[in-house]
């Protein structure tokens, strides 16, 4: 069964050049008649790509700037013809070699490429009206694309079939799957959870946990990177739209919303907005007229969160450079729930070392539930949380025990950016001709440092900003801390804290955050404080926010939008927040006080024998 | 040690053993020391002698005398007639089909005449536990001149020389990928033996492995030499236990006598073997997906390149052969690349290893060489058809290859004219049909097996296959229309061009082989709604001719649905309605009077 011919041919190049490895750099190849000189290592797909031709293509994915590359070559669409070739090529897995006639779209590729299309169509439900994907489904697109008029009727024609499987985050459907494998290539390879695999054979074979288990049972982080990629059906969030409608009807309650920060540079997506519109006046106004009773912002709660995590840090910091060998150094940042997960199973014995506040979601919920609903003079039971996140994670983590009081959720709902815009379509909101509205106070109040939590090297730079005036007692010149931003998956700087340098490390994607644990727990590495986001470009590229289809650049340009509003506000350090200053004023008295303790922080289990 | 003046050699391969050829040793050493000729004559425990159809086989050197079919009961008699009074036991030897004369050695009988035993030479003649007993028959002699005589580079140059191409499917040049292999820069490289027989019915390598497993670790280890390799491992499916005992024994023993291990022959030379087991898949056979496998990985092929050679076992450069492969090498230093290179045909040398079976007199291991016809095999190898029925089609290659036909009987069995017409070498398997094979349902189990076998991995190949099964199931059902036919052949036509490995390229070869040699039989099935060979059910109809019927009643007496009427010496009849097709009326009939149709 061994492809002769390949090795053959190989061998032919390598021999007339002599050497093994042929150092080739200008190859000349022909692609549909174009004649173009490419570099050595250049797939067919990638060199069509550089001469304006888009070979179609379902399995392939690649976000290089991010590091996620999938191509197992399985879904044979984006075959072609390479003359001299016995069979069709998989453009994504084929190197160009010098001298290679390539047809992309000859009627011997045309019938293959649609026929196996309509293999894997007659595998799939024929329910795209009501599919959660319909309109942004891959394979729906390249049926489209390929005018797929029928499907040959084949007389009691098997469909793959398997068990529903509903987590808190994320329901898998896989009757639709098409083993592009992609979500598994983003749980193993990128995030190293390994939830995911392939399991099964033949017409049978599926993407699944481990002996076909629940993924809630698996562990799965639910950080939701594996519906992010997901090119149909197969893999979507949990909806919970429905409860906030019906919380919004419901006379009794009082509804206020939180939205996190990762939210206002991706929502315009969904409406046709080019990515890194900034929408954040716009979803103000759009909540308002869905009927919320309050329009909040996470991004005070974030700005809460610097003032406890940056006195956690501070009071480790203090005392251990007093000599106090207890102090545990690096402090890491938990403001992920999907991170919180990770570390729960996978790093049991450094429980101690994250610290201890809640995520900036969390923080708001206990706020809400006690100071604004004992302002607002109601029951916490009649107060309805909802928070608007890029994250799957975080309606999880709104589930957790930790946060519920009497049973009763510090959030009751959390909804993903693709929620909430399904939310505002189904109000019959106008959304792009909406005008700007601002938040409610006093929680809505929040400054640039919050504002740029939801991308990576964000959170530790908001954190800096503080720490460094209460640490040094000096105002900040320059609060732009460019040595800690960037996209590189792991990032290591160091800030002079006026002759006390302060190692830091940053890391985005669970498969870096281990690089990064695996060095501290080693003692390669030696941080005071790291870091960390489960998802590729921190929030931004969050599981809920709206697809970005393997386009890294679309979160190149949230990243930008989320900066860029930092650079607007007027306060841009947390700690100059006034009304988070009112709240300690009027309430938590100081960061790390026994109250704030109460309703700010939290613990954290070993989960590691879950499974 | 007094040698022996006689040896019994009695087949221990798997075949044999099933039918308790371990219990005829027993009865053999019983008898013999109970006449007291423990020290003039010794049972061996052998290898596959080849010819299964009539085993369990005891022969006897060194008159060469050939006993089938022996069973426990008759060790008494060889041992008190032919062992002590040297009078052979007529009614244990071979009766020639066509003569009827008793052949007593195994060279004068027909399925043996044209065979040459290159990879099967020890196999059926020495004790497989017995390292002694392989280098008494030259073995790691080779090895030894190979890592005095021969630098890494010269040995190569022998292997290529000599034309030996990969037995394992591809056909593959053996020297030249051990080339590749040792091109490569890498602190550590693999030898990969690929025992992952997986065709339905071919047992070449397991017979190797169990008749002649010291040659497979001779040849691995000259391999590690030619391409820098220290380590070596046999990838052994799981059901083969006894080869696999074969294997650690034989591994055991090469260990002390220092042919395995550090400093092999004192040529400064290490190189060790491990047993990697798989679980039995078949997709596990093709390379990329046997290394998944070995990694502990979910068994599927990867896209190449890289190749194996590049970047292998563990990201390491490995070269992978298959078992008939390697037990060829020795051979081919010892009588020299020329020699071998002399047999065979023009692009193919040597000889092929094939497991004969289906409709066929002689079923069994029998190894020719390459460039003998598919005529000179099945006719007088395999001794003709069964019951004297005709000759309809042979399937070679396994289950992707393709069902060649009479005119196709002088075909050379060699990689590139059976790749030619339409068909392929394969691993060795070779399935003989007659007139009674219904070449839609071969197609259709054929498809059966790789909608089973298949990993899933490609598009094509899952749901494709799949696909090709159900468009069969319906036309065997009676279903069929005539753009069935052209569904069957755009889908092979596009998994054979589009899939991933070997396995989904060559999936569709039994559909599009017979949909070219036997259309009429699939245009019998569609339109005029009719199954020519009586295989399918749904398209059978038995009827019973009324001037031939003597009304005897034994077919309604044996019909289970009571749809057989008539009465007693009257012409019965059958109600097509309640009629089951199950056949037993036509086989109870004595007067030929029921017929299908």
């Amino acid at each position: 069964m061994y492809p002769v011919w390949r090795l053959l041919r190989k061998v032919q190049v390598r021999s007339h050049t002599g050497r093994l490895t042929p150092p080739i750099h200008n190859m000349k190849i022909t692609i549909d008649n174009k004649t173009i000189n490419v570099a050595d290592g250049l797939t067919v797909y990638e060199a069509a790509k550089q001469v304006g031709i888009a070979i179609p293509r379902l399995c392939y994915m690649n976000m290089e700037t991010l590091g996620i590359e999938n191509k197992p070559a399985g879904c044979r669409i984006c075959v072609v013809e390479i003359e001299g070739r016995r069979n069709l090529a998989p453009s994504c897995a084929t190197l160009c070699a010098d001298g290679m006639k390539i047809r992309t779209h000859s009627p011997r590729v045309l019938n293959a490429r649609k026929t196996v299309l309509e293999l894997l169509l007659s595998d799939h439900p024929k329910d795209c009206l009501i599919c959660p994907k319909a309109g942004r489904c891959e394979l729906q697109t390249l049926a489209i694309y390929l005018g797929i008029r029928q499907i040959y009727p084949v007389e009691n024609a098997e469909v793959s079939t398997y068990r529903k499987d509903q987590s808190p985050s994320i329901i898998r459907d896989m009757d639709k799957c098409v083993l592009c494998r992609r979500c598994e290539t983003v749980c193993n390879t990128v995030q190293t959870v390994g939830a995911l695999s392939g399991v099964n054979r033949g017409f049978m074979a599926v993407v699944a946990p481990a002996f076909e288990q629940d993924l809630q049972h698996s562990p799965c982080t639910f950080c939701g990177q594996c519906v992010a990629v997901c090119p149909t059906g197969a893999l979507t969030e949990v909806d919970h739209t429905v409860r906030v409608v019906r919380a919004l009807a419901d006379p009794a309650k009082t509804v206020v919303v939180q939205t996190a920060p990762a939210v206002r540079a991706a929502l315009g997506e969904e409406f046709g907005l080019p990515a890194g519109s900034l929408v954040t006046g716009k979803m103000v106004a759009a909540l308002r007229q869905i009927g919320f009773d309050y329009v909040f912002d996470t991004d005070f709660a974030a700005d809460l969160t610097i003032m406890e995590e940056g006195a956690e840090l501070l009071d480790r910091l203090r005392r251990m450079l007093a000599g106090d060998k207890e102090a545990k150094l690096p402090i890491l940042t938990s403001c992920c729930p999907a991170w919180v997960n990770f570390f729960e199973q996978n790093y049991p014995d450094m429980l101690d070392v994250p610290s201890t506040a809640r995520s900036p979601q969390q923080m708001f919920g206990a706020v809400a539930k006690t100071v604004l609903a004992d302002k607002l003079g109601i029951d916490r039971n009649d107060l309805v949380v909802v928070s608007i996140m890029p994250c799957l994670a975080k309606k999880y983590e709104c589930q957790r025990d930790e946060f519920k009081v009497d049973g009763n959720p510090d959030v009751d709902v959390a909804l993903s950016t693709r929620e909430l815009a399904r939310l505002i379509k189904e109000a019959n909101i106008r959304f792009n001709d909406l005008p700007d509205d601002e938040f409610d106070a006093p929680m809505g109040e929040s400054t640039g440092a919050s504002v740029i939590f939801g991308t990576t090297g964000g959170v530790i730079e908001a954190a800096t900003r503080t720490a460094y005036e209460l640490f040094t007692g000096r105002q900040l010149e320059q609060v732009d801390f460019h040595e800690l931003r960037g996209l590189d998956g792991v990032r290591t700087a160091s800030v002079d804290f006026n002759g006390t340098p302060i190692h830091i490390g940053i890391a985005h994607q669970l498969g870096n955050a281990r690089k990064l644990l695996d060095g501290v727990r080693d003692g390669r590495y030696h941080f005071h404080a790291i870091e960390i986001m489960a998802c590729p470009g921190g929030c931004i590229g969050g599981g809920g926010q709206p697809l970005h289809l393997g386009d890294a650049g679309i979160i190149k340009a949230r990243r930008q939008a989320l900066y860029r509003e930092d650079a607007q506000k007027l306060i841009r350090k947390s700690h100059e927040n006034p009304s988070v200053q009112q709240l300690y004023n009027e309430f938590l008295d100081h960061p790390l006080s026994e109250k704030a303790h109460r309703l700010l922080h939290t613990c954290y289990f070993d989960k590691s024998n879950r499974h | 040690m007094a040698p022996f003046n006689m040896h019994l050699l009695v087949c221990g391969g798997t075949g044999c053993r099933a039918s308790q050829s371990a219990k005829i040793v027993e009865r053999l050493r019983a008898a013999l020391s109970e006449n007291g000729l423990e020290g003039d004559a010794q049972v061996v425990t052998t290898g596959c002698f080849g010819f299964c159809e009539q085993g369990p086989i005891v022969k006897i050197i060194p008159d060469n005398t050939f006993y089938i079919r022996v069973t426990p009961d008759d060790a008494a008699e060889i041992v008190a007639e032919h062992v002590l009074k040297g009078r052979k036991v007529a009614r244990l030897l071979y009766t020639d089909p066509q003569d009827k004369a008793r052949v007593s050695d195994s060279k004068h009988m027909g399925f043996y005449r044209k065979q040459i035993r290159i990879a099967l030479r020890n196999c059926g003649f020495i004790d497989p536990e017995n390292i002694n007993e392989y280098i008494a028959r030259d073995g790691y002699e080779a090895l030894g001149r190979v890592l005095s005589a021969y630098t890494p580079h010269a040995a190569i140059e022998t292997v290529k020389r000599s034309g030996l191409r990969g037995r394992g499917g591809g056909g593959f040049p053996t020297g030249l990928k051990w080339e590749i292999a040792r091109a490569r820069q890498a602190d550590q490289k693999y030898v990969v033996c690929n025992a992952d027989e997986g065709d339905p019915g071919a047992f070449m390598d397991r017979s190797i492995l169990e008749g002649d497993p010291h040659s497979i670790l001779e040849a691995m280890t000259i391999c590690g030499y030619c391409i820098g390799a220290t380590k070596g491992l046999v990838y052994i499916r799981a059901e083969y236990p006894l080869a696999i005992h074969r294997l650690q024994v034989a591994i055991a023993q090469a260990r002390e006598y220092g042919l395995l291990g550090a400093d092999i022959l004192g040529a400064g030379f290490d190189f060790d073997i491990e047993l990697r087991y798989g679980a039995g898949a078949f997709v596990c056979g093709e390379e990329t997906a046997l290394i998944r496998s070995m990694e502990g990985r979910r068994g599927e092929p990867s896209v190449k390149p890289p190749f194996p050679a590049e970047s292998g076992y563990w990201g390491k450069p490995t070269n992978v052969n298959n078992v008939e492969t390697f037990a060829n090498i020795p051979v081919l230093f010892l009588k020299g690349p020329e020699w071998f290179a002399g047999i065979g045909s023009a692009g193919s040398k040597g000889t092929k290893v094939f497991a004969l079976a289906g409709k066929i007199n002689n079923v069994g291991l029998i190894e020719v060489p390459m460039g003998i016809t598919l005529r000179e095999v099945i006719f007088e190898i395999g001794g003709g058809i069964k019951d004297g029925k005709r000759f309809k089609a042979v399937q070679t290659g396994g289950p992707s290859g393709g069902c060649l036909t009479e005119k196709h009987l002088d075909t050379p069995i060699d990689f590139d004219s059976l790749l030619a017409a339409g068909s392929m070498m394969g691993s060795g398997g070779m399935i003989v049909m007659d007139e009674d094979d219904c070449m839609v349902s071969i197609a259709k189990f054929y498809l059966e097996f790789t909608v089973d076998e298949s990993c899933g991995k490609c598009a094509p190949c899952r749901i494709g296959n799949k696909r090709l099964y159900e468009v069969l199931r319906k036309i065997t059902l009676g279903h069929g229309t005539a753009d069935d036919l052209d569904y069957l052949r755009n889908v092979s036509a596009v998994i054979k061009d589009t899939a991933l490995c070997g396995l989904g390229q060559t999936s569709p070869n039994p559909v599009l082989s017979t949909l070219e040699h036997f259309r009429q039989e699939y245009e019998a099935h569609v339109f005029d709604r009719k199954c020519p060979a009586g295989q399918c059910k749904a398209l059978t109809h038995y009827f019973i001719l009324p001037e031939k019927c003597t009304g005897c009643t034994a077919c309604a007496r044996v019909c289970a649905v009571n749809a057989i009427v008539g009465e007693r010496r009257q012409a019965h009849s059958i109600l097509q309605n309640k009629c089951i097709r199950c056949g037993a009326c036509f086989e109870k009939c004595k007067f030929e009077a029921i017929q299908a149709g």
